[in-house]
């Protein structure tokens, strides 16, 4: 299912957010929005899975205006992950990982057979099903993430989008996900800070800065050392990785405001 | 914005999550208990609250046993006659005890379900069904017309529609003034709500201190503590319809209140209207609350432990937490009554002294025992 976002622009207290953004996620394709911080990524994620709505502009899902769908139908087609990893309640991981099927469920309604398999398939996926009894306030911050996107899996959605989903994780499972997600067929919009991590696993990459699209396309057009040196304003060497091909950026800790001395 | 990552695991220095971790760290799994067992478990309750209410109907300055108090029960209920000699037992037994102990039951229930949909509406393991200003608001009701006069055509319930109307007007003033354009947040709602709480008090205490009458100081201690001493039949039917609408509405939405606390964005990317469901649950707390608390007082700490308590033991999930959280605060509130009202017979306790009493060393010790967390380790 085809992801569009064509000309959104967020506005908050007077600040632009978000400026005129247009980026297209082919069904399928894995994109991902990289950028410094506060350049706008989350904000056009948000109008995405529909925290925010943006003040002009709009999103369209498979054909459809996804903000004048009914919130249940959005949520049927699409799931997000959001930065939101804190849960007020002890809930166990099998039922967290269950509230995903609420938008596909009327009210309290049991799970079916199928579904509870499902759970079971999305816990196995995320290296999470030995914590399914265990509360999730015990867990992790990283253990935490993995049963969160167990529960956007289990949402059995078209379109997957995730913010930061990497953070907490250690790297066998920043890399286990990534690769999910590239495997899944699933239409993906995804944030990341990590550009080698962003290079080796999305199709194509937006950047951003100050709520502004500076560079689309494959990351072997986009990762180049004048972008990096502009966007996020450090020097880095690109390489192209042995196995993949994939730009790979190398930074040297001393940057040219020299002076300074890590700590 | 992405930048904002603090979370407590970015503070701390190295992640737990690192492979050396042993399982024996853990605390051990704890399955939720099953549909099976929760079914077992509300009968239990239920046949508890039984037992507990004959009990407490027996129990005052007369002593009736339990066998005695059930054929009253039971004659009145059916019509029955009874032997002359014992009309003034039966009319202790139904016009005096048996509303004051149906009143606790429902006040019970009430304020722990009310607890309930109140933490998950505000997202706060400390918000009680009184923290958006609820018993204030009622309390100045309350002093209001029986101080100015005023709902004289209620007669003997125009001080219980003060304080109802109190309650629903602090309710109305609070929700305004949390309000923003980015619709109403929780802790908005929860400081603001604190907020016009002291606002409230003082516009009670200087009802009281310009109109100084034992009278509205003796109120004040009432509303503020709680009592079922006014408890007659007539005031029973609209606080227990009031409660039963609640539980129904509540459980149908067990789910969605789950759901409501994994944070607003997931729950809108759940298809959770998290705005229209705030709203709501809004409307039926401040209107159940004002409605207990027009009839018995602000009885402090049930409304906030019985959740605490419950979850310690049924887990986080709201469709079991909303059927067993009001069976337990029925239990208890029969009891308290029935400990406020004959600890130092002929005079009266206020309840809140023995629900805190007797609420605070149970919560103390479950949560020392069971490793209990909410929002965080």
């Amino acid at each position: 299912m085809e992801l569009t976002l064509d000309r959104l622009s967020v506005t908050a207290n007077g600040t632009t957010l978000l400026r005129e953004l247009s980026l297209d996620v082919p069904g399928g394709g894995v994109v991902g929005l990289v950028g410094p911080n506060g350049s706008g990524k989350s904000t056009a994620l948000r109008c995405v899975y529909r925290a925010l709505r943006p003040h002009t502009g709009t999103v369209r899902i498979g054909g459809d205006d996804l903000h004048a769908l009914p919130l249940r139908d959005s949520a049927r087609r699409l799931a997000a992950l959001t930065q939101e990893n804190t849960v007020d309640l002890d809930f166990t991981v099998r039922e967290l990982v269950a509230l995903g099927r609420t938008p596909h469920n009327a009210g309290n309604q049991a799970l079916s057979r199928r579904e509870r398999d499902l759970c079971e398939w999305a816990m196995e996926r995320m290296d999470v099903a030995r914590l399914a009894d265990r509360g999730v306030l015990t867990l992790s911050g990283g253990e935490r993430q993995r049963v969160l996107v167990a529960r956007a899996l289990v949402q059995e959605p078209s379109v997957l989008v995730l913010d930061e989903p990497t953070n907490h994780l250690d790297v066998r499972h920043q890399i286990q996900l990534l690769s999910l997600l590239r495997g899944s067929g699933l239409t993906v919009l995804v944030v990341l800070h990590d550009l080698n991590l962003a290079s080796a696993s999305c199709d194509r990459l937006g950047v951003l800065r100050d709520g502004r699209l500076v560079a689309a396309g494959p990351p072997t057009e986009v990762l180049t050392a004048e972008l990096v040196r502009d966007v996020f304003g450090v020097e880095a060497t690109v390489v192209t990785h042995p196995v993949t091909g994939d730009p790979q950026l190398l930074y040297a800790l001393t940057t040219h405001d020299s002076g300074r001395t890590t700590p | 914005m992405t930048s904002t990552t603090n979370t407590p695991e970015d503070r701390l220095p190295a992640h737990d999550d690192a492979p050396e971790r042993t399982e024996g760290q853990h605390p051990p799994p704890r399955p939720a208990p099953s549909w099976t067992g929760l079914a077992v478990g509300a009968v239990g309750l239920l046949v508890l609250l039984a037992g507990s209410v004959v009990l407490a109907i027996g129990l005052g300055p007369s002593v009736i046993s339990p066998a005695d108090t059930a054929r009253h029960l039971w004659a009145a209920l059916t019509g029955g006659t009874i032997p002359a000699s014992e009309v003034t037992v039966q009319q202790i037994v139904w016009q005096v005890r048996t509303p004051r102990v149906l009143l606790a039951v429902v006040v019970g229930a009430g304020l722990s379900l009310v607890g309930v949909a109140i933490q998950a509406m505000v997202r706060n393991a400390l918000a009680d069904p009184f923290i958006l200003g609820v018993s204030s608001g009622a309390s100045v009701g309350a002093v209001s017309v029986s101080v100015f006069g005023g709902l004289a055509v209620l007669g003997v319930h125009a001080v219980s529609a003060g304080a109802f109307l109190g309650a629903l007007g602090a309710s109305a003033l609070v929700y305004l003034a949390a309000r923003s354009r980015a619709g109403v947040t929780p802790l908005r709602l929860v400081l603001t709500g604190v907020a016009l709480s002291f606002g409230f008090q003082a516009v009670m205490s200087l009802l009281i201190y310009l109109a100084p009458s034992g009278e509205a100081t003796s109120m004040v201690l009432y509303w503020t503590m709680g009592s079922f001493g006014a408890a007659t039949w007539s005031t029973l039917p609209l606080v227990a319809v009031a409660v039963l609408v609640a539980v129904v509405v509540l459980v149908r939405n067990a789910r969605r209140l789950d759901v409501l606390s994994l944070g607003d964005e997931t729950a809108v990317s759940l298809g959770i209207d998290t705005h229209r469901l705030r709203v709501g649950l809004f409307v039926l707390t401040s209107v159940v609350t004002g409605a207990m608390v027009a009839v018995s007082g602000a009885i402090g700490f049930v409304g906030l432990v019985i959740p605490h308590l419950t979850r310690i033991v049924v887990g986080a999930s709201h469709g079991r937490v909303l059927v067993i959280a009001p069976l337990v605060g029925a239990v208890l509130m029969v009891w308290a009554d029935l400990l406020a009202r004959t600890l130092v017979a002929p005079r009266e306790l206020p309840l809140g002294v023995i629900t805190a009493l007797v609420g605070v060393p149970v919560l103390l010790t479950l949560m020392r025992r069971r490793g209990y967390l909410f929002g965080g380790r």
